[in-house]
């Protein structure tokens, strides 16, 4: 007995049990049922989206490691996350290749070229649309009427389209609630726009599953509440006053809450841990500078919608929040620099 | 009286506490091994004097080493018998160290030698401090510092309140509860030399809401005395540090690189208080301590009372361990230390040996990079940022960690490293860190 040989490490010799890895997948099961839900109401076309954003994420993950004679990171679902979240602000009849070139520009200029998992400055799922969305402006506005009957049983033409080929826009319903409203001055039942029975990004529409998901991040606490409740606060009291001061001409808050990305970027993208501030302070006032930013762009900016950048934004101003809220170091009276 | 504490210190974490094992456990009396090893630097501060020689009988409660300055205490025979060795004895930090091969004589009664008795009506405070020195006396939390140097209060500062620390945030650890519920008497008494020692107007015992038994059990037993009151604080490591026991009870922070007299109290462990009212009254030093054994790879887990200089092979031997230990902790898992060595003894610091099955501890895979959760951030009871203290480590920007972000403030308490899902060791490089700052002051100067 005894003569064996002892492990040894420096204290503390317990952890809490959780990883990057465990926190990545719960994020990713928490994106099931929006996934899931733009799959039914899209139908093939969405899932063709989806799975092509997440493997080109993947695939070009796994290629930049190798490349760069690291072992390969795949496995730690952050990649499956960028691929899903970008996926999910496609529309969702956009053709494939941009897709797959979407994935690959938020890998590799989102993530890696910052330096991978950890060091990236903005939500690279992000980086992916707003590349995408500056190269193929037409086909990313271009919007597909959701529960369509033959959605099970058709490939949209424009999905298909070749690689560096625009799509051919044939005659297309479905305007978002936002574009609706921006351009046309029509809006958009609340239930409706809470259920998600309105066209719009393949996984933007349902407010309630979105909801859903970060509910359960939260309680398993992989998610910084603080950053959603104060976007989505900022949204309602900004936009209520401004409908308080004009109904005619500015939209219901309710509607501003529930239409577009807000939903999904204020819940999945904005609470992206690496491009969001460390304290509690630090992440309500970036949370009140996205909901400004949001209200601002949709409103008095040339776009319907304004998530995307309001979150690239704050995600750049985020480090200087993090040096300006600190909390107070114990036992003196200043902040850490 | 019986005060209960809603607020306690900020941040923190809650480790499980796994205490149930042995909490129930009364102290028991571990037999004398048949050779004992004794470094001779078992506190912070000037190692002891060897003052016997190889082959001299002694008896027990003699003192083999006596104090070299201020800041040190001496060493007592734990037993009667005789000295083999005088020679490198090892100890847990890897090192060889002198010390004293010991050969108890099996057959004797194994009376204590007593000295001075110190009277705790009677003495004045030197005599008091002078008393502790001589008993040897280091706080037995884990820290080993020696206590009459603590108590000494200094000139222009005075003593309000007397903690006497029985928080025991440590988990799996259960000494102090054990010696709160057996050693009322003991205790009491060391707090009237404290009281006497510091000048304090009152004493609050700390004691955490999962040992409300003890908490209960001692504010009856103390109910008559109008000075001393019992405190109970929520449990959250890591509270029985000095600095975060004080903000819990006194809504007072100690400064930066200060100490607690900055802000008019003075901290004690309670076994340590119990030591001191066991000891002086007689003169004594201390031969012995109680020790929690536990873990999964022990079989008769429990609390006991362990001769000083018990060989750690001789220990695991008699509460017998499985066969399938992997790791072997002197002290609770969160801030104990890693035993490479198993010839290495029981010193005054001692507080708890945890043991290890292989499949217990789950080693950590990989370390990912920092993705800022913000985990260590919300865990750290300084308010400390381990995010970028461990981004900075990495750089080696060690000056800066110290001038801008508070390094030394640091005191390893492993919250962070804890808590962090990355598994960046932070506690490890935050300890080499600090020692590279130390080192390069020094050079400075």
């Amino acid at each position: 007995m005894l003569g064996k040989t002892l492990n040894i490490s420096t204290s503390p010799h317990l952890t809490k049990g959780i990883s990057v890895e465990v926190i990545m997948r719960n994020v990713v099961y928490a994106l099931m049922p929006t996934a899931l839900f733009s799959v039914y109401s899209f139908g093939i076309n969405a899932a063709l989206v989806l799975i092509t954003a997440v493997t080109s994420s993947l695939l070009t993950e796994h290629f930049l490691c190798r490349i760069t004679k690291k072992s390969s990171t795949v496995s730690d679902w952050s990649a499956v996350i960028t691929g899903l979240l970008l996926g999910l602000t496609l529309p969702p009849i956009f053709p494939l290749w941009m897709t797959f070139l979407g994935g690959m520009v938020a890998i590799a200029m989102g993530k890696f070229l910052f330096g991978g998992l950890g060091y990236n400055v903005f939500n690279p799922a992000l980086v992916g649309r707003a590349v995408l969305q500056a190269a193929f402006p037409v086909a990313i506005t271009t919007w597909y009427a959701g529960f369509m009957d033959d959605r099970f049983s058709t490939i949209h033409s424009s999905i298909l389209t070749l690689p560096f080929m625009e799509p051919i826009i044939d005659g297309f319903s479905g305007a978002t609630p936002l574009s609706a409203f921006k351009f046309d001055g029509v809006t958009t039942d609340t239930t409706d726009l809470a259920l998600g029975l309105t066209s719009g990004s393949a996984g933007e529409t349902s407010a309630v599953l979105i909801l859903l998901g970060g509910t359960y991040l939260v309680i398993r606490n992989f998610m910084n509440w603080r950053i959603p409740i104060a976007i989505l606060i900022t949204v309602l009291l900004f936009s209520g006053i401004l409908y308080w001061i004009d109904p005619g001409q500015y939209p219901s808050p309710f509607f501003m809450l529930f239409s577009g990305g807000l939903m999904l970027g204020a819940v999945f993208m904005a609470t992206d841990m690496v491009a969001s501030p460390i304290t509690s302070a630090g992440v309500i006032l970036y949370g009140v500078i996205i909901g400004v930013l949001v209200v601002v762009i949709r409103i008095w900016g040339g776009l319907p919608e304004g998530v995307m950048y309001a979150i690239l934004l704050a995600n750049a101003m985020s480090p200087h929040i993090d040096r300006l809220i600190q909390y107070r170091v114990y036992g003196t009276k200043t902040k850490t620099s | 009286m019986l005060k209960l504490h809603r607020h306690t210190f900020k941040h923190g974490v809650h480790p499980p506490e796994n205490k149930t094992e042995t909490n129930g456990q009364p102290i028991r009396q571990f037999p004398f091994a048949p050779l004992l090893i004794l470094p001779i630097a078992q506190n912070i501060g000037a190692p002891s004097k060897v003052i016997v020689k190889e082959g001299q009988e002694v008896v027990r409660g003699q003192q083999l080493a006596e104090a070299d300055g201020y800041l040190s205490v001496p060493l007592h025979s734990p037993a009667s018998g005789k000295i083999r060795k005088i020679s490198n004895v090892p100890t847990i930090s890897g090192k060889m160290t002198s010390g004293i091969y010991l050969e108890p004589f099996p057959s004797s009664t194994q009376e204590v030698q007593e000295g001075t008795p110190i009277d705790v009506e009677s003495a004045i405070p030197e005599e008091i401090l002078n008393g502790i020195q001589n008993a040897g006396i280091v706080g037995l939390g884990g820290a080993a510092f020696p206590t009459h140097a603590k108590l000494k209060i200094p000139e222009g500062k005075y003593c309000d309140v007397l903690i006497i620390n029985g928080i025991e945030c440590e988990p799996y650890l259960t000494t102090d509860h054990r010696v709160m519920l057996e050693q009322p008497e003991d205790i009491l008494l060391g707090i009237k030399y404290l009281l006497k020692a510091t000048k304090a107007n009152r004493a609050i015992i700390g004691i955490e809401a999962n040992k409300q038994d003890a908490a209960d059990f001692l504010s009856n037993y103390l109910k008559s005395e109008d000075l001393i009151s019992v405190e109970v604080v929520p449990v959250k490591y890591p509270q029985g540090a000095e600095k975060m026991l004080i903000t819990s009870l006194l809504n007072k922070e100690v400064p930066s690189g200060g100490l607690p007299i900055d802000v008019n109290a003075v901290v004690v462990n309670v076994a340590t208080t119990a030591e001191i009212g066991r000891l002086l009254p007689h003169g004594r030093g201390i031969q012995e301590r109680v020790i929690t054994i536990t873990g999964s790879g022990v079989k008769k887990k429990g609390n006991y009372l362990i001769p000083i200089g018990t060989p750690l092979r001789y220990v695991l031997d008699q509460v017998g361990v499985e066969e399938s230990i992997s790791e072997v902790y002197m002290g609770g898992p969160m801030m104990g230390v890693a035993v490479s060595n198993l010839d290495i003894s029981i010193v005054k610091g001692t507080s708890g040996i945890v043991v290890f099955n292989n499949n217990h501890v789950k080693r950590a895979e990989r370390i990912y990079p920092c993705i800022k959760c913000g985990a260590c951030v919300d865990a750290c009871p300084l308010s400390l940022n381990p995010s970028k203290l461990g981004i900075l480590a990495k750089f080696e920007e060690y000056d800066q960690m110290a001038a801008d972000y508070h390094l030394m403030d640091c005191f390893e308490c492993g919250s962070c490293s804890y808590v962090c899902p990355s598994h960046i060791p932070l506690v490890q490089y935050f300890r080499l860190s600090k020692s590279i700052v130390r080192k390069r002051k020094a050079a400075a100067c």
